[in-house]
């Protein structure tokens, strides 16, 4: 960010060598050093126009008309949808969350055996979401799925039909995703705890902190911070999640299981009604920009290494 | 411990005895906390495999044991990999042909992001243009937006360009959502990269494009691969896009192809199970591969917060 590169011109400026660097970096770039920045840029810049810009406005513009929202207010999926969304990022994100930082603190012990399963555990965030999510859907089916299957030889239990009533399948929903996100979190998480100076659990352990007592005075306080970008950075992912909901329920039973995002995308391309999509999607805004705004601030914060 | 045994413990504080007491205690605490040890690891394994298991288990299931209630294939069967590999089946008549977009997509993502995001970043950071805080920072908002959101906007303005079942549409979204996080992690890394290689190279009667290709673009190779890997991982994943864009069984992709087969009747899981490890194993590789550099790279953003 330009926050780093700053800080580490900052840093060198003690060098010697600083003249000759502002002599030649520093001041204006000559002549065809200039065009060739430019030149660099431009791409990007392109790129940034056409295909984000570009959409965004038009994607404004479409979802400008009022009588879309009445409209949309009016459908009962509509709000059932609002009270998934809601659902689906206070729950699925926070207790994926919480579990990863937890997860991270297991996977800190040494020893191979916690490096075999770290190995085992980070595979769903390999294994790409559409086949495995389809092949969950299967996974969860009343009849034939193999989790009632096993529920059935192993326990001897009957498993529900999943993905046929609201809470079981939007609770499917959740669990899936909670399967395929949590080992990245908790593979970011670990690296956090890794930054963290040995000395400091030292100290604690003389002043008689470990364990729980540790965590909660160490890893906590030095890790808050990441743990609070993380989650927002997260919610705002989750927002957008398309692949789970729509391949896990598909929507079902009864429109009951969309979310906001699976919603727009039905009504656009489902029901040919591109606008009362765009419109759906557009009523998520007021959600995510604080979001946006808060990351932003705490990104500017957050320079400060651990 | 029985009452007796504590007292005489707490009366015979430094005796032989005592010493005895505490090194059982010791190692009933470590049994107890190797029994939760392997408690939790035999429950993450289970969360972890049980979707796993059961992909690769239908997929080499015969069809009357889809339809069954087992949880191992009586006659378990390679059939539906063989359908796969020789497109034995309609739904997967052009199946190589669209692995070969998979793959093409994946690497045309790959290559575009990391080009424009390292022409980017050298030009920000080490040429310091000026202004250039503006594009990282749009760039940033990018980032935040979420791509569905921008799916149906984007899907009308390919509709009226004519772009619609063209890969080259779905290349430029996904680079487009992929060089923000890769334009962050470059600025990151290269911030470590001291000047005055740069500035003797420049006295030496280097011009930039050499600077860039024979002094940036070397030194920054942990972190091209860290987001190569994230590029081209992001593109075997992504779903929504290549479905919207990519209808005709020429243009589309595997993961739409996959989904047809969800349109039909009686959806054909074993042969569906099949493609899809089929689809699952290169990124997996891939991931296994590159796994050190990719932590590493993708912490390098997330750890500074």
């Amino acid at each position: 960010m330009a926050q780093v590169s700053e800080t580490a011109s900052a840093a060198v400026q003690v060098l010697p060598s600083l003249r000759t660097r502002r002599r030649f970096w520093r001041g204006e770039l000559q002549g065809s050093e200039y065009t060739w920045a430019l030149a660099f840029v431009v791409p990007y810049v392109a790129v940034f126009l056409v295909f984000v810009i570009y959409p965004v406005v038009y994607g404004l513009w479409m979802g400008s008309d009022p009588h879309l929202y009445t409209e949309l207010f009016d459908d009962p999926v509509y709000q059932m949808t609002i009270v998934n969304t809601v659902l689906y990022l206070a729950i699925a994100v926070n207790v994926k969350m919480f579990c990863a930082l937890l997860l991270s603190g297991f996977f800190m012990r040494s020893g191979w055996w916690t490096k075999a399963l770290l190995m085992v555990f980070v595979l769903p965030w390999a294994v790409p979401s559409m086949p495995i999510f389809t092949s969950m859907h299967w996974m969860l089916n009343g009849d034939y799925g193999f989790l009632n299957n096993a529920l059935w030889t192993i326990f001897h239990v009957n498993g529900p039909a999943w993905l046929d009533t609201r809470w079981y399948a939007f609770g499917s929903v959740i669990v899936s995703y909670i399967w395929k996100w949590m080992p990245f979190w908790t593979v970011i998480f670990i690296a956090g705890r890794m930054a963290i100076p040995q000395e400091i659990y030292d100290a604690a352990k003389v002043d008689g902190a470990t364990g729980f007592r540790a965590f909660v005075h160490i890893n906590f306080p030095l890790m808050a911070n990441l743990y609070l970008v993380c989650t927002l950075l997260s919610t705002i992912f989750t927002v957008g999640d398309f692949n789970t909901p729509y391949f896990i329920s598909g929507g079902g039973p009864a429109f009951s299981t969309y979310t906001l995002a699976t919603l727009g995308i039905r009504d656009a391309f489902d029901l040919s009604q591109p606008r009362l999509g765009v419109a759906a999607v557009m009523t998520a805004l007021p959600l995510v920009i604080p979001l946006v705004i808060l990351l932003m601030r705490k990104l500017k914060t957050a320079q400060v290494q651990l | 411990m029985t009452t007796t045994t504590a007292e005489v413990g707490r009366l015979t504080a430094a005796r032989p005895i005592d010493r005895e007491r505490m090194r059982r205690v010791a190692r009933r605490w470590r049994l107890v906390k190797n029994a939760g040890v392997a408690l939790l690891s035999f429950a993450l394994l289970v969360w972890t495999l049980v979707p796993i298991y059961s992909m690769v288990m239908v997929s080499l299931e015969g069809h009357d044991d889809v339809f069954s209630n087992v949880i191992w294939p009586q006659y378990p069967s390679l059939h539906g990999y063989w359908l796969v590999f020789t497109e034995g089946y309609w739904y997967l008549e052009y199946f190589w042909h669209q692995f070969g977009n998979s793959v093409y997509l994946g690497a045309a993502v790959t290559f575009f992001t990391l080009l424009i995001a390292s022409l980017v970043s050298f030009s920000l950071s080490r040429m310091r243009l000026r202004h250039g805080w503006l594009v990282s920072n749009a760039a940033l908002l990018t980032y935040v937006i979420p791509q569905s959101f921008l799916a149906i906007p984007f899907y009308r303005i390919m509709q009226a360009y004519g772009l619609t079942n063209n890969i080259w549409s779905v290349i430029a979204a996904l680079v487009t959502f992929a060089t923000p996080y890769a334009i962050f992690i470059f600025q990151n890394y290269g911030a470590a990269i001291p000047m005055e290689l740069d500035e003797s190279a420049r006295i030496d009667g280097a011009s930039p494009v050499q600077i860039y290709l024979k002094i940036y673009l070397p030194l920054m190779a942990p972190a091209l691969v860290a987001v190569g890997t994230y590029a081209l991982l992001l593109a075997w994943n992504e779903y929504l896009y290549q479905f919207l864009l990519l209808s005709s069984k020429q243009s589309m992709t595997v993961p739409v192809a996959l989904a047809q087969f969800l349109n039909s009747d009686e959806a054909p899981w074993n042969y569906m199970m099949a493609t899809a490890v089929i689809y699952a194993l290169p990124p997996i590789a891939v991931y296994y591969a590159f796994r050190h550099r990719m932590t590493s790279g993708l912490t390098m953003g997330g750890v500074k917060g």
